[in-house]
């Protein structure tokens, strides 16, 4: 059935900082960074930042894994008279696209008029995400997975990764595929932190972290920050650019996946996956639509084979799948083709968080409203609708479908 | 590429925290006892121990000794110590805990090489003494 909501409201605004390699945007602070992204889509969609009465955050409200982002903070610091919405999706990356959503269902009761949602990430020597897990002794919970010395999100997605090749015959060569088809989207990018092409023998050599995968299938480690400015479809006819319309969004997912890596307690097939099918069937529920009807998909790639999962978990193909997919061309971007190959969809048509920039996903809702309003750097050809995913985590995981006005 | 033998992590430099909840796991793991939380009114187990049984709501629990032995559902080969970075092969598990169907630990496997380590292998628990008098629940090849 479908979403009462659909269409009614927008993003209207992107905006971001650079993209800087981790630690090189100090001496600037985090507020500095996010108010310059919150300024930068503010002036893109035409508005005053004074004019934001909303904030709809995600991975609870953090600002990287250790900062945290607080409404009267921002309001202090940009001057906004009053705010009438303020709230947050809980967990981490996962809720990154739902927290459009969230912005939705405070825009439609009215409780405010221009809703940002944003990251910034700077992670100084001792912020560094991918110790965040081993640095602190581990809570109850955790005291029964760290001991392993699984304590960095790479030795946990090797895991899920391990046990997909072990029921499916997945290849490292459809890893290396994802890593370089959209590597391959980078080299016109002026911001992108990894541009040159990636030859074989690059990837195959790129030391193994966590066997089965290599360095080059984790993201960057980047510094910077991104915002969205959401409004009502019709406020946005105010606005300077064609308006994004949020066709269908969703956070949530189901037990069975639950704490998914933190926990490990996944039952197959669910063990093996991204944890993404409960929220992408809610999508194709609100809106009626399926994979096959998408123009180009950005999904949260903090690790390669979470996109073969995705990929899996959106009905790109079916499950188990993903490999061959992949290995087929059909995530490729071909401006020649008008950016699809071989029957499939574009992913990634930024780079990503592999080769672009990783802002814990906000840079994949960029390239989707870019994508819509079409403005993409590496544009698909008559772009109507665009997938973006939140990352692959504990829950809520979020899915988001962007439409042309 | 060859790993060679899959090492423990070194005790001394792990740590646990416990609750009322996940307690009586690791009291039973001082005794070297293996067990695993069991519900006191529908027998399912739950694993990490949790207040509520999600199947029936029973705060009853049960701590059932197993027979200590399990299957290996996952794992990853790791080639660096994650305390200092230093060179160190180890290989930790996601296992399938015999007699506790649904329940699985998480640990490191020893007593084969890295490079033999497979999904489906037989394992049997082994102690590790870790920092301020606990013990944790390990695996060796069986």
């Amino acid at each position: 059935m479908a979403w009462a909501n659909q269409d009614k409201c927008a993003i209207v605004g992107v905006g971001a900082t650079d993209y800087y390699v981790r630690g090189k945007s100090w001496p600037r602070t985090i507020n500095d960074m996010a108010a310059e992204a919150i300024m930068n889509a503010c002036a893109d969609a035409g508005i005053s930042h004074k004019q934001i009465d909303g904030f709809a955050y995600y991975s609870t409200a953090g600002a990287g894994y250790l900062d945290k982002f607080d409404t009267a903070s921002l309001m202090e610091t940009l001057g906004m008279p009053h705010i009438s919405f303020s709230a947050t999706l809980t967990s981490g990356g996962g809720g990154c696209v739902g927290a459009v959503g969230l912005a939705t269902a405070g825009l439609m009761n009215e409780d405010c008029t221009y809703t940002v949602t944003l990251m910034a990430l700077q992670q100084l020597p001792q912020h560094r995400l991918g110790v965040v897990f081993g640095a602190a002794a581990p809570n109850p919970e955790n005291s029964f997975l760290q001991p392993s010395g699984l304590v960095g999100p790479g030795h946990l997605m090797s895991m899920l990764t391990r046990r997909h090749m072990h029921l499916y015959g997945t290849q490292p060569e459809a890893l290396k595929e994802i890593v370089q088809a959209t590597r391959a989207n980078t080299h016109n990018r002026p911001k992108a932190v990894r541009k040159n092409a990636l030859s074989d023998e690059e990837y195959w050599g790129s030391p193994m972290l966590a066997d089965p995968l290599r360095r080059l299938d984790f993201c960057l480690e980047t510094d910077g920050a991104v915002a969205v400015i959401t409004t009502t479809t019709d406020r946005a006819k105010d606005c300077r650019h064609k308006p994004a319309l949020i066709h269908a969004c969703a956070h949530g997912g189901q037990r069975e996946w639950g704490r998914a890596f933190a926990w490990m307690g996944m039952p197959d097939p669910y063990f093996a996956s991204a944890g993404h099918e409960f929220t992408a069937n809610r999508v194709w529920d609100q809106s009626g639509l399926t994979a096959k009807d998408m123009d180009v998909a950005l999904l949260y790639d903090h690790f390669s084979p979470m996109v073969l999962m995705q990929l899996e978990d959106y009905g790109f193909c079916e499950r188990g799948e993903g490999s061959d997919y992949v290995l087929s061309g059909k995530i490729r971007y071909d401006a020649a083709t008008g950016g699809k190959v071989n029957g499939g969809v574009p992913v990634n048509t930024h780079g990503g968080n592999l080769n672009e920039a990783y802002i814990i996903g906000m840079t994949h809702m960029v390239e989707a409203v870019e994508q819509v309003r079409g403005t993409a750097i590496n544009q698909v050809a008559d772009a109507e609708f665009a997938l973006a995913s939140g990352g692959p985590a504990s829950l809520p995981v979020s899915s988001l479908i962007l439409r042309r006005d | 590429m060859t790993y060679g033998p899959a090492h423990l992590l070194p005790g001394e430099q792990i740590r646990i925290t416990t609750n009322p909840d996940t307690e009586p796991f690791w009291q039973a793991a001082k005794e070297h006892k293996l067990t695993a939380c069991q519900c006191g009114e529908c027998d399912k187990f739950r694993m990490p121990p949790t207040a509520v049984c999600p199947h029936c709501g029973s705060r009853e629990k049960k701590w059932p000794a197993l027979p200590g032995t399990a299957t290996v559902f996952s794992y990853v080969v790791c080639n660096k110590n994650p305390k200092n970075g230093e060179d160190y092969v180890y290989v930790p598990v996601v296992v399938d805990l015999d007699g506790a169907p649904g329940a699985r630990l998480n640990a490191n496997v020893t007593g084969v090489d890295a490079d033999d380590v497979h999904i489906g292998m037989k394992v049997s628990v082994v102690w590790t003494d870790i920092q301020d008098n606990w013990v944790l629940p390990n695996f060796q090849k069986a």
